[in-house]
């Protein structure tokens, strides 16, 4: 809008006041908007805790010791405890939160883009094209995502990649839909007609029509999705599906550390209590995006 | 009405074959000669091929398909690699098991869901709806396999007044209502209920708001129907929508008691896939899959029924 008003020719007298852009808006209501500005605080510094684990952590996070086992909060070079080898808390939680953040974050990009082209090319084609697609993905809607999940990592056996995989077919269902969704109700409106009329190609009308309108709500949504997938990347690992031992990730580490839940409750509950924290603070803010961006799902 | 009930049978057709198709490949996308789980890494070859053979493993993509999707009409889910045991005789009183805890879960979680979300609707903005939001986020946010651990910790560690795990002393898989077994579902069940009383709060609550704001009710007020009544009213309008989403949180519950499971050691499907997971088990999980998936699409179309039943306008579409 402002590129437009900027190649207007030079009118004379004061200069109109510009009206503030789309994102300008956005990121004004957003500033606004304290309980996203904190969450998206307490996510930064999750995230940046998780990117300089190295420099942060006070230990070695696979140094293990049989006479420090099982410390608990508060105790003298370990101030989180220690775990059931006797690894310290603090340390593999900074580390943990490597994994389990890539693992909460990449499928839902990868599905983002995956589910984003599919949902975008049958809403755009309709026809059989359409049929073609959306009755696939409807037959990986017959399946309750958790099942899903654990169905696909399950045959394909442990391991980051594979998780990753299965997450990544468990949310490009819900993606292709909204877009399919979307794309669909904007091709029907005039101004993709007028495209068409003079003379623009299907790409064309894609790239310049429908991605600017799409894109937000799909992406609004799929942030929605982080904070499922978050917990459900961790509850693969607990499964024992997801990060492989002795690698520290959140949901391993709860799995671990539920044998010692008599022995030291509280030191066995920290790793969910941040994948809590993380996606509680995922979901206040892609709430606060959408009320931002003002759309409407 | 007979017409709908029709059209949606034949719906669900194509998609309950493509649940098989599903399942039937994930032998195949696993890792690995399927045959390894069976025999050794250092059987002769020729007792290889012979398995090979006797599995159906030789023969092309499609005409395995078509045998298992055969074996599966007939009821026959395959044999476990590692028990020896028919895949259906355990997964039978599996689901009996898992259907326990989802049916308490659901009970538990559905109707304080619905009465947290229409106070919440009927009265916005006021202190109820304010609870009912955090519910919400906390129902939506919370892993609940944690939120397992931590009412272990505190019911069963630190105040001893529940049972930590399984579904009864000694690793008993059977059910029957006595107190202890009771007991032992008490915290599986709460634990599983939270997500759907979160889910269930919040589409209650928006429902309501939304009907609430129609202009019959307006109409309704102004020519003096009293508080009952008009919720009479609002209850008719709300309840093909409450319906449609109590029936999927029904499915996401019995598809995701795995975790819960997992957390207390209950003998259900759940503890049926781990099992399957670990040992590499792929019959038993394909056949858990399967059962869990169709049971899932006929939950389906059991909504799609009920909420024509409710509401007339819903079997044109």
């Amino acid at each position: 809008m402002s590129a437009t008003a900027a190649k207007l020719p030079a009118t004379a007298g004061p200069k109109p006041a510009r009206s503030p852009g789309y994102w300008t808006k956005v990121g004004r209501r957003l500033l606004r908007d304290p309980v996203t500005m904190g969450c998206l605080a307490v996510l930064l510094a999750i995230v940046l805790a998780a990117v300089f684990a190295d420099v942060l952590a006070p230990a070695d996070p696979y140094k293990a010791s049989m006479i420090r086992r099982l410390k608990p909060i508060g105790f003298p070079n370990h101030p989180l405890g220690t775990d059931e080898l006797g690894r310290d808390m603090l340390t593999r939680l900074l580390y943990g939160g490597r994994m389990s953040l890539v693992m909460g974050i990449v499928p839902v990009l990868n599905a983002l883009v995956i589910g984003g082209l599919l949902g975008i090319v049958a809403g755009f084609f309709g026809g059989r094209l359409n049929m073609a697609i959306m009755r696939t993905i409807d037959v990986l809607y017959a399946f309750p995502s958790v099942l899903l999940a654990v169905a696909i990592s399950g045959a394909l056996g442990s391991g980051l990649t594979n998780a990753i995989v299965a997450l990544t077919i468990v949310f490009v269902p819900p993606l292709a839909r909204i877009a399919e969704t979307v794309t669909t109700q904007v091709r029907g409106m005039d101004f993709v007609d007028a495209a068409r009329a003079s003379g623009a190609g299907s790409l064309t009308i894609i790239r310049v029509h429908l991605l600017p309108n799409v894109l937000g709500p799909v992406f609004v949504y799929a942030s929605s999705l982080i904070s499922v997938s978050i917990i459900l990347a961790s509850g693969l690992s607990f499964l024992g599906l997801g990060v492989e031992p002795p690698r520290a990730e959140w949901g391993l580490m709860l799995n671990t550390l539920r044998q010692a839940i008599y022995v030291q409750p509280w030191v066995a509950v920290l790793p969910g209590a941040l994948i809590f924290l993380t996606s509680i603070c995922c979901n206040l803010a892609s709430d606060g995006l959408r009320t931002a961006m003002e759309v409407k799902l | 009405m007979f017409a709908y009930i029709l059209r949606r049978i034949l719906y669900i057709v194509p998609i309950a074959l493509g649940v098989t198709l599903l399942v039937f490949l994930l032998v195949h996308i696993a890792p690995g000669d399927p045959l390894n789980a069976v025999v050794g890494p250092d059987a002769p070859a020729e007792v290889v091929e012979q398995l090979r053979r006797s599995y159906g493993f030789d023969r092309p993509l499609p005409i395995q398909y078509l045998i298992y999707l055969g074996n599966v009409l007939s009821g026959d889910l395959g044999q476990s690699v590692a028990t020896g045991r028919p895949v259906i005789a355990d997964l039978g009183r599996a689901l009996g098991n898992t259907l326990i805890l989802s049916v308490g879960a659901a009970i538990v979680g559905f109707s304080s869901g619905i009465l947290l979300g229409a106070l919440a609707g009927w009265h916005r903005g006021g202190l109820v709806d304010r609870l009912a939001t955090l519910l919400t986020l906390i129902g939506v946010s919370v892993p609940h396999y944690w939120l397992g651990m931590v009412l272990v910790i505190v019911m069963a560690v630190e105040l001893n007044v529940l049972p930590a795990m399984g579904m009864a002393p000694g690793g008993a898989t059977g059910w029957a209502f006595t107190g202890t077994h009771l007991a032992h579902a008490v915290l599986p069940v709460l634990t599983m209920s939270v997500i759907p009383m979160g889910i269930v709060a919040r589409s209650v609550r928006a429902t309501v708001a939304d009907v609430l704001h129609q202009e019959f009710v307006q109409a309704l007020r102004a020519k003096g129907l009293g508080r009952g009544p008009v919720l009479r009213h609002v209850v008719r309008n709300v309840a093909p929508t409450v319906v449609s989403v109590l029936g999927l949180q029904f499915g996401y519950l019995l598809g995701g008691s795995i975790l819960i499971e997992t957390v207390f050691s209950w003998p259900g499907t759940g503890f049926l896939l781990n099992e399957a997971i670990f040992k590499r088990d792929l019959p038993l999980l394909q056949g858990t899959i399967l059962m869990l998936g169709l049971f899932f699409v006929l939950l389906n179309l059991v909504v799609d029924i009920a909420q024509a039943a409710l509401d007339p306008r819903m079997r044109r579409t």
